[in-house]
């Protein structure tokens, strides 16, 4: 399916969900409301026209501008060969949304990996722990305003 | 002093009745950050019961080197050298998905010597990769010899990439635009000598290693994974091909004109055991050397005359904009999310690293393996910290 025929059927879906949509370009996307996430997730893996089976990745990116967080989902379909992708707008202070991981199990490392480097909090996620960094760090280090550690348990970093 | 560790247990002493059976405790074990078998620093936590794996935990972020912050700091064309240490045994792949995530951006057009330049690159590298990873996977079950019989060829690929582009482990050779220079004179007979050479070794590695029988017994029905668990853990690559699933991006999405080749896709039977088990995964990856020195001798009889890069200035600048890349390296997809506000470098660049998810399904396969099974599971993953950790 071309990405014009996936948004379409997404409307189609649910029309009030999805926020905004891009066709044409090297990104095609939709924009849905961060609170339709699980359903939309649950829909896209088991509609027979779109089966996204495959969770390839979860970006998370950093808006200080905007004051949001956006997350980008990027999926393909191991049977019907079609990509796509999914986002959602955050709130920057208080990043929130819940958790992929029972749709597409694969989404749990990423989120791990947005809860730590970008902190973003995934409700009803089974092991929300950092992953990258150690487990007594301070500071999200994606995040565009981050500030350099410059002790870290006795050792001391130059700039 | 004995006479105190004999009293500790005086039901046994004293009351004459011994316990019907023997009782056994849960034991903590930790494996790595340092350890042989876990192909750098990986660190597991072992639940075990006797010889039983209750549950595995992995820990990782011991090789975390920020890459992806890095990005944002750094111009396009400066991050090419990051992407080598990302995966350290593909380098010329993750070049590749690079360069091709920022042509998509920035609609450059690469010439067709190059692509097939690429392709030649990206599968010989494939078989350096594999040559590592099975070569490995028999010292990890305790057979030294085939390692060294894998790193001989290895050795003449390192050559012939030392002479194209002077590095023998982290290239940087295919840059935004094409490839950074042509060939050097007699490159291409190198090569296909090479190809006529290597081909003949692949049976030399199924006597010495895929159908040895202590090796089978090692391999075959230990740690099944089923095609859709799989898929629903996000492992691509040899992982998910082991599987029985013909998914590879090189037939699904071509790039690079992959799409004029011929080759076929190798998928895991079960001959040895159950479909999806750690023989299968590995034999993938045999298979898969055969259809790469079809895919490389089809490019060198493509190759054509011509540039071998692009019209592309020093300083990348590109459009606003994003775009997701991905592209079929050796241990599965590698992706490049990349988000550009306009200027000359990253605005976020998000990697997508196949290990990092293909490790991710250890937890759900090592419960109930033995603990001498571990080392057997993660070498048949064969995940390189430096793309696991970024």
């Amino acid at each position: 399916m071309t990405p014009s025929e996936i948004i379409e059927v997404l409307r189609e879906h649910d029309a009030e969900a999805v926020v905004s949509a891009v066709a044409d370009g090297p990104y095609p996307h939709v924009v849905l409301k961060a609170e339709e996430i699980v359903t939309a997730a649950g829909f896209l893996k088991s509609e027979p026209r779109l089966r996204f089976d495959l969770l390839r990745c979860i970006s998370a990116i950093d808006w200080p501008a905007k004051n949001s967080i956006e997350l980008a989902y990027d999926l393909i379909s191991t049977s019907l060969a079609h990509a796509f992708a999914i986002k959602v707008v955050l709130d920057r202070a208080n990043p929130q949304v819940e958790s992929v991981g029972g749709i597409w199990p694969a989404a749990q490392w990423h989120e791990r990996e947005a809860f730590d480097l970008m902190g973003v909090t995934f409700l009803y996620h089974p092991d929300l722990r950092r992953i990258l960094m150690p487990e007594d760090w301070t500071g999200h280090p994606l995040r565009k305003d981050y500030q350099d550690v410059v002790e870290y348990k006795g050792l001391k970093f130059n700039p | 002093m004995k006479e105190i560790e004999l009293q500790s247990q005086p039901d046994l002493l004293h009351d004459g009745e011994v316990p019907s059976d023997v009782r056994t405790e849960e034991l903590v074990l930790n494996m790595g950050p340092q350890h042989p078998s876990t192909h750098g620093v990986l660190r597991v936590i072992l639940q075990t019961d006797g010889e039983l794996v209750l549950k595995a935990t992995p820990y990782i972020g011991y090789l975390h080197r920020s890459a992806e912050k890095i990005a944002e700091k750094v111009t396009y064309r400066q991050f090419t050298p990051y992407t080598d240490r990302l995966d350290y045994l593909a380098a010329m792949n993750n070049n590749l998905g690079f360069a091709l995530a920022v042509e998509k951006l920035g609609g450059i057009e690469v010439p067709p010597r190059a692509d097939y330049l690429r392709v030649i690159f990206a599968e010989l590298n494939r078989i350096a990769s594999h040559l590592m990873a099975t070569g490995s996977y028999g010292l990890d079950m305790g057979a030294f010899t085939p390692l060294i019989y894998c790193f001989r060829e290895r050795e003449w690929i390192m050559d012939l990439f030392e002479a194209a582009c002077g590095a023998r482990l982290t290239y940087s050779y295919i840059t935004i635009g094409g490839v950074r220079e042509d060939l050097p004179e007699g490159w291409i007979q190198k090569c296909r000598e090479f190809l006529d050479y290597f081909e003949p070794k692949i049976a030399e590695y199924n006597n010495l290693l895929s159908y040895n029988h202590i090796f089978i017994n090692r391999t075959g029905n230990v740690g099944i994974c089923p095609a859709e668990l799989a898929v629903a853990y996000g492992l691509t690559g040899p992982c998910l091909r082991g599987s029985g699933l013909a998914w590879d991006l090189r037939k699904a999405t071509p790039y690079c004109r992959y799409n004029e080749f011929e080759f076929d896709i190798s998928v895991g039977r079960g001959q040895n055991g159950t479909l999806g088990d750690c023989w299968d995964r590995y034999f993938v990856r045999i298979l898969e050397m055969v259809q790469s020195v079809r895919i490389v001798r089809q490019a060198l009889d493509k190759l054509t005359d011509g540039p071998v890069q692009a019209k592309v200035p020093r300083i990348v600048k590109l459009p606003a904009g994003e775009v997701y890349y991905e592209v079929e390296n050796p241990r599965g997809q590698l992706g490049f999310h990349l988000v550009s506000d306009g200027g000359t470098s990253p605005y976020r660049l998000k990697i997508r690293g196949p290990s990092f998810c293909n490790l991710s399904v250890l937890p759900v396969l090592a419960p109930n393996c033995l603990l001498a099974d571990i080392s057997a599971l993660l070498g048949s993953i064969d995940i390189v910290m430096g793309e696991v950790d970024r």
